[in-house]
């Protein structure tokens, strides 16, 4: 099946089409910024970003998309730079309504591993790079949307290191935990978009992305998939999203 | 998980008080060189270095820890760079205090990282990128933790060894973030006077934390500015003076890692670096890297020569038109 749009593509327009307007989004570098930037273009004027780095309210300049949360680029026309701690202290107070996250893996229950893959943290089979904010987003922000392609890989029962907590073991574990709010709520794939079960917080398929099925998800999937009453379809992203999308990034450093 | 990480100095505020009140808090000259001003960093310091990333790393005093050989030490940065890569290739560190380590997403996962923490030659302590800045906070306040809500059911939790505490008032469970009190601070900053009052611009990172947690505070400024421009905007000062053990006048300190509003990153030499990375080993590679741009230039500015003018220039015009 081929497509008139990349993966990068796919999972940018369908993370920008969540945010709502008069919001604010946690977005770090790649694909997320590049959701929320959209968003702001098409339906959500009034959305303002904030990057790790210590950036609030930047202009992405297009055709010059920062490389890392915390360098020039990222704050082209920022409105603030208040510092790294007190930005992370924005979503602690509980200013941040969203935040964007992807992962080396991710489980049953929403949770990311961002650090090692392997049983040893000390002995790691692969070290990769670790939490940056990633921790902190999962933690402190009203709703966390990850995006990520959609690998068996990926898809695993439980991760090797919880790197970022979404609803840890299910139930109320992440209330037990000391974080009664915040918490995944989207899980958006290549392949579909996925939500949790309010009781068990167990992942749920919610909706196929076009010419998708539902065999194609489970053979992609390391763990069994609970699935809503009526799992819908996505709609297609449109030439209008994909021409604004494709302004943004022309040399294609993110977009694939 | 193993490894009982936190070891008392690094939170105790008591003792970290008491350093402080031994030492002199001069308002006098603070001026010197980078061999002087590196040679206050000992054998198994606790070192923070300040920016993030390739942010306003301080990168010329970094070079001169590394030539004057130290050993054991421990690198604590918010996210860590290049300069933790020659930091391990070097054999200078045993453990990285970090969130992130790697030098951006089109570079792929840091393979010297790898290299040396896969193999348990280095330990990488990781904590959040909230909770890092927290413990220089804590440190700051001059308090043993402060409480929040970062890192709380998570893995991150035993691996540097973080406690909980129960909220006196309501009986929830906070995050009880340990202070962390550096032995050391190495800063680069934009403009100071002679005395070490400090000014930033862009991104202020945790600079000013950093400079209140450490016992001694090592800076390198981009422009010497006298002592009227400080007192004309005091208001832009955000390390005092009496902080500050030595400063060092080092145009370019942080190249090839950007200032901000001065130069940008220079992501070409981060290419060349990493190709040779991949094709020759991380050993091997960092090894002539160190040989090249640490060990043989012995002045900051034949190591700039090895850069180029012309190169430092177009660095330049990319922060202008970006910060204009």
């Amino acid at each position: 099946m081929t497509q008139p749009f990349t993966s990068a593509e796919l999972l940018a327009i369908m993370g920008s089409r969540v945010l709502r307007d008069d919001t604010t989004v946690f977005a770090g570098v790649g694909v997320p910024l590049l959701a929320a930037a959209l968003a702001q273009q098409r339906h959500a004027p009034n959305l303002t970003m904030v990057i790790e780095g210590g950036i609030i309210g930047p202009r992405i300049k297009p055709g010059r998309l920062p490389i890392s949360t915390n360098e020039m680029r990222a704050a082209h026309r920022a409105q603030m730079l208040p510092g790294i701690t007190d930005t992370f202290l924005f979503a602690q107070r509980g200013f941040l309504d969203y935040g964007f996250m992807g992962g080396a893996q991710i489980d049953q229950y929403g949770n990311v591993n961002t650090s090692v893959l392997g049983t040893d943290y000390w002995k790691p089979k692969v070290r990769l790079p670790g939490t940056g904010g990633a921790n902190d987003i999962a933690s402190l922000c009203k709703e966390v949307i990850i995006l990520t392609a959609h690998e068996k890989r990926r898809f695993v029962p439980r991760v090797d290191f919880v790197t970022s907590p979404a609803w840890l073991d299910g139930g109320d574990a992440r209330r037990r935990a000391g974080l009664p709010f915040g918490g995944v709520s989207r899980v958006v794939t290549t392949l579909g978009v996925f939500g949790f079960d309010p009781q068990t917080r167990r992942m749920r398929l919610d909706a196929l992305h076009p010419g998708v099925s539902r065999e194609q998800v489970r053979e992609h999937t390391g763990f069994p998939l609970l699935e809503a009453p009526s799992v819908a379809v996505t709609e297609p992203p449109s030439a209008d999203e994909l021409a604004m999308l494709r302004t943004l990034d022309p040399e294609r450093r993110f977009l694939g | 998980m193993g490894d009982p990480a936190l070891r008392g100095a690094e939170w105790d505020f008591v003792g970290a008080r008491r350093r402080l009140e031994a030492k002199p808090k001069s308002a006098g000259e603070k001026l010197t060189s980078l061999d002087d001003a590196a040679a206050r960093v000992v054998d198994g310091d606790r070192v923070a270095v300040g920016g993030c990333l390739f942010s306003r790393t301080p990168l010329a005093l970094v070079r001169e820890v590394l030539r004057a050989r130290r050993r054991a030490l421990t690198l604590v940065r918010n996210l860590t760079c290049t300069e933790g890569e020659l930091m391990m290739g070097a054999g200078a560190v045993e453990r990285v205090m970090t969130a992130w380590m790697s030098i951006g997403l089109p570079w792929g996962v840091s393979k010297v990282m790898r290299h040396y923490v896969e193999s348990g030659a280095v330990a990488l302590e990781e904590w959040s990128h909230l909770a890092l800045g927290l413990r220089f906070r804590a440190a700051a306040m001059g308090v043993p933790f402060v409480p929040a809500l970062t890192m709380l059911g998570s893995d991150l939790v035993a691996v540097g060894g973080m406690k909980t505490v129960a909220d006196p008032y309501s009986g929830e469970t906070l995050a009880a973030v340990p202070a962390l009190f550096p032995d050391v601070a190495l800063l680069h900053v934009h403009r100071a006077d002679r005395f070490g009052n400090c000014q930033i611009d862009g991104y202020p990172h945790m600079d000013a934390d950093i400079a209140r947690a450490a016992a001694t505070v090592l800076v390198t400024t981009e422009e010497l500015m006298t002592d009227d421009e400080t007192r004309r905007h005091p208001d832009r000062t955000v390390i005092p003076g009496f902080l500050v053990d030595a400063l060092v006048h080092v145009p370019f300190g942080a190249f090839p890692h950007e200032c901000y509003g001065l130069y940008e990153a220079d992501f070409d030499h981060f290419g060349d670096y990493t190709s040779s990375i991949d094709a020759r080993g991380p050993e091997a590679a960092v090894a002539d890297y160190l040989a090249r741009y640490v060990y043989a230039p012995s002045a900051w500015d034949d190591y700039l020569d090895l850069f180029g003018g012309e190169r430092l220039a177009k660095q330049q015009n990319q922060a202008r038109e970006l910060t204009q």
